[in-house]
């Protein structure tokens, strides 16, 4: 487990992938998903070259197929709900071994999975090439408002440190013997979680003192900054443009 | 015509916005390069005085020079440049996701850019002896290393005083020397708050008081520790089986 | 809750996210008042990152339920009580971005939808609800765990009706939204009652040792003793006396927006039990669906069979119906009750002008 420079998702090889600009890689995997989205359901063979696609980029990432699937998992509650969709959906009935299951429900558990899937395995790639600074600095350059990049990058700084009192708190809880078993010990855990609050508050109380004294007025000064060249973004731009594609084929052949 | 010393506080007098009055009166005079350490037991007002040295706090009576330049709202970046505060917990300290940007983060805020930048930081690195953790995440150090990477993101600003509030808290006895090592070649004015007396006894020639809001005492840092009344009087103990008499005075520079 | 991709049409998503978009604009600006000091230094960035941290942490604090099972705060009713609506919504925002981006936790696409749904929605319900209650309870500090079980009591179900709203505007697959919403609303109602004990207890223990902390309740602290300092006398101009940030001015427009919030809310409720309780419309489309149903009856052997009884074609016209009863019952009924508050609210003021401690020290 680490985060700062790594997180659980980031997986340290080289590649191609790897070398791309954050703000390209944010920029393309976002209009990927967006054309995933917008792809008419019927047309299946367009979700299978979108597969393809993505398959694609992971060998060039040098991320393997294991990762990415164990990574799927994150959906499942959504799952749940899709399997449910051929049930309760009204409308005409299909026989599927011996069930019968509505064909609207079908095809919305369809479009939820494939979609979904999609989704989750396009934005994998994207933590799994990236480290955890390059994409504050690429949500910077895409203009996402610098205060909140900003917030976003001392959540991130401080995640682990608060993280890490509270299982300094659960530590010297289970030491006197305390272990949380129902209800009744919600109010231990609730104490526990109020005194992490005041903690952290007053850390970044003491922080945004230690900020100010080094100069800090308001504005984080630019230390860092990502470029991209045209052709790297030409590399990035590739497989949103491959997709949007797909997506035009497949509206035209929509009937 | 001598420089104006590093530190000049005269008449300081603070309260609260809730009425608690914290100092009562605050007289310091830091020369240039001299190493002092603030002395005092809890709630006498230490870090409150350490607050006013960079204008976080103010408002009060009297007044704090910087090395001649008055603590005003009007000069608050050159002071806040001029003086470097190292806070207690290295986590409050450093803030930014990487050793690097947290040391350029003050020259930076100052307005340097480039390889200027780059090259301060460098240097400010390579005087606490951290300059292979550029990359690093703060987080990913130990104690001791991070305390010694907060005491270079104040370094990279080139400093008229460094302010250190309880250095050697929670480090291990090595770290602790390692500190010490780094503090002793540094050439400039150190203010240092601690509880840490056999510590203060080894880096500082000259120690202060402070004790119910006001400067109790200022001496020659052997012989306040040799003063027990003096001690008993502020709550100031030395560590079990210590005795100041028996180590040598710190030297001089 | 993290809505994946897909599961919202793209003109929606892209909607939600203009909608999350401005939201959170808004809240940046926001934020930096609920967070400046008595000085009013903007503290905004390491304070609200802190925040988010422990949102995050708490996240990751299992509260055991009983047999194996556990659940965890969602946070949204607690940020909003403990440091403000604005820095409320922000950090959770800022909680839902990274999780979409580094954990591939909701869709990219669907951010929008899931800002707009369990930043935005469940904050300002439980911040309006609270600040209503708190007003409308005796001012003690009792009142404020109440106050926050309440409001996080119906936040949760808030962004359930949240999301059945988004769904039916926006939804991939036309499930019978009568459905979608018992369900949604029904287990959101569960999730929400552990949600509101773990908040109220939380907020109590907060108040216990830094009741100045919790931006709800700051207008109920009391005003601190000065003691004169010994003898010396001192001309520290003391800084401007801290802001009180939580009683703002009583304007108009946050009490429209918070009736109209509260109206939403309680129409959610109003149309869940029109929606239960077979009604004239409802009966008529049964009966109607009644052919399709004994045809599938021998489809016994699955399971969910019984799903397909209920199912009637015009049950969105229905709930829809219900739904816009409810809003103009509940519009009329807040609008009274916000009258009545107001007028209380101003006699309170006259009150104080006249004795200084409105609070009592009780």
């Amino acid at each position: 487990m680490g985060a700062g420079h790594s997180h659980p998702l980031y997986r340290a090889t080289s590649s191609p992938v790897h070398a791309l600009p954050p703000h390209c890689k944010i920029a393309a995997v976002f209009c990927f998903v967006l054309a995933v989205v917008a792809t008419p359901r019927e047309a299946l063979w367009a979700f299978a070259l979108y597969a393809l696609l993505l398959a694609g980029v992971a060998a060039a990432a040098r991320v393997p197929a294991g990762f990415l699937l164990r990574r799927l998992l994150v959906e499942v509650p959504f799952v749940a709900f899709a399997l449910l969709l051929p049930f309760v959906v009204p409308g005409p009935r299909v026989t599927v071994l011996g069930l019968h299951l509505g064909q609207e429900g079908l095809w919305g558990a369809w479009n939820i999975l494939a979609k979904g899937t999609l989704g989750v395995a396009a934005s994998v790639l994207l933590a799994a090439t990236t480290e955890l600074r390059a994409l504050l600095l690429g949500l910077q350059r895409l203009r996402l408002p610098s205060l909140l990049v900003q917030i976003a990058a001392f959540m991130l700084r401080y995640g682990e440190v608060v993280t890490d009192e509270m299982r300094r708190m659960r530590i010297a809880r289970e030491s006197r013997g305390f272990t949380a078993r129902g209800v009744r010990h919600w109010g231990v855990l609730a104490k526990s979680a109020g005194a992490l609050f005041i903690r952290s508050y007053e850390r970044g109380e003491r922080v945004h003192l230690a900020m100010v004294s080094r100069g800090y007025t308001g504005t984080m000064p630019v230390i860092q900054e990502v470029t991209a060249t045209g052709a790297q973004w030409a590399r990035a731009a590739a497989l949103p443009l491959a997709a949007l594609a797909v997506t035009l084929t497949a509206w035209a052949a929509h009937p | 015509m001598t420089p104006p010393p590093s530190l000049q506080v005269s008449g300081l007098a603070f309260a609260y916005p809730d009425g608690h009055q914290a100092l009562f009166g605050v007289d310091l005079t830091i020369g240039r390069g001299e190493r002092v350490a603030l002395l005092g037991p809890n709630g006498a007002g230490k870090t409150t005085l350490v607050l006013h040295l960079n204008g976080i706090l103010g408002g009060g009576a009297g007044s704090v020079h910087v090395a001649g330049l008055p603590v005003e709202k009007a000069h608050l970046a050159e002071v806040r440049r001029r003086v470097g505060i190292v806070f207690q917990d290295p986590d409050d300290q450093l803030f930014m996701p990487t050793v690097r940007e947290d040391v350029a983060f003050g020259p930076a805020a100052a307005g340097l850019r480039g390889a200027e930048l780059e090259e301060r930081v460098q240097e400010a690195l390579e005087r606490v002896g951290m300059a292979g953790f550029a990359d690093r995440p703060p987080h990913h150090l130990s104690f001791g290393q991070r305390r010694r990477v907060a005491v270079a993101t104040v370094l990279a600003m080139r400093p008229e005083i460094l302010v250190l509030d309880e250095p050697s808290s929670n480090l291990d006895p090595a770290s602790r020397r390692e500190l010490a090592d780094v503090l002793r070649s540094l050439d400039v004015t150190v203010l240092m708050v601690t509880h840490d007396l056999p510590y203060a006894l080894e880096l500082c020639e000259r120690s202060v008081i402070l004790s119910g809001g006001v400067i109790a005492a200022d001496a020659p840092t052997g012989e306040l520790l040799c003063d027990d009344e003096l001690m008993r009087a502020h709550r100031l103990e030395l560590p079990f089986g210590f005795d100041p008499r028996s180590v040598a005075a710190p030297a001089r520079r | 809750m993290h809505v994946p991709d897909g599961f919202i049409d793209a003109p929606v998503s892209l909607g939600t996210g203009a909608v999350a978009a401005a939201s959170v604009a808004v809240c940046l600006r926001g934020a930096r008042r609920e967070l400046s000091d008595a000085q009013g230094t903007d503290r905004t960035a390491p304070l609200a990152g802190l925040v988010a941290a422990f949102v995050f942490a708490v996240q990751m604090l299992n509260f055991p339920v009983a047999a194996g099972t556990s659940g965890h705060l969602l946070g949204g009713a607690l940020a909003a009580i403990l440091v403000g609506p604005y820095t409320g919504v922000l950090c959770i925002s800022v909680v839902l971005l990274m999780q979409g981006v580094l954990f591939a936790d909701g869709g990219l696409t669907a951010l929008g939808v899931n800002i707009t749904d369990m930043a935005v929605v469940t904050t300002v319900v439980a911040y309006a609800v609270f600040r209503l209650l708190v007003k409308v309870l005796p001012r003690r500090r009792r009142a404020v765990p109440a106050a926050a079980f309440a409001a996080a009591l119906v936040s949760v179900p808030a962004a359930a009706c949240a999301f059945t709203l988004i769904y039916a505007l926006g939804g991939t697959t036309d499930v019978p939204l009568g459905q979608v919403f018992t369900a949604m609303v029904g287990v959101h109602v569960l999730i929400g009652i552990g949600e509101a004990v773990i908040t109220a207890l939380t907020v109590s223990a907060v108040m216990a040792v830094r009741p100045d902390l919790v931006h709800g309740a700051r207008g109920l602290a009391r005003p601190l003793e000065l003691r004169t300092a010994d003898g010396q006398v001192t001309t520290a101009t003391p800084a401007t006396a801290p802001a009180p940030a939580a009683t703002p001015r009583r304007s108009v427009r946050p009490l429209l927006a918070g009736g109209l919030a509260a109206a939403v809310v309680l129409a959610g409720f109003v149309s869940y039990y029109a929606s239960t309780s077979p009604d004239g419309l409802e009966k008529v489309a049964h009966d109607k669906g009644i052919d399709r149903t004994t045809k599938e009856h021998a489809a016994k052997d699955s399971p969910l069979a019984d799903y397909q009884v209920k199912d009637v074609s015009d049950s969105r016209l229905s709930g829809g119906l219900a739904g816009v009863i409810g809003v103009g019952a509940t519009l009329a009924a807040g609008t009274g009750v916000f009258l009545v508050v107001r007028r209380r609210d101003r006699a309170a003021d006259r009150a104080t002008d006249r004795s200084p401690d409105p609070a009592g020290t009780a």
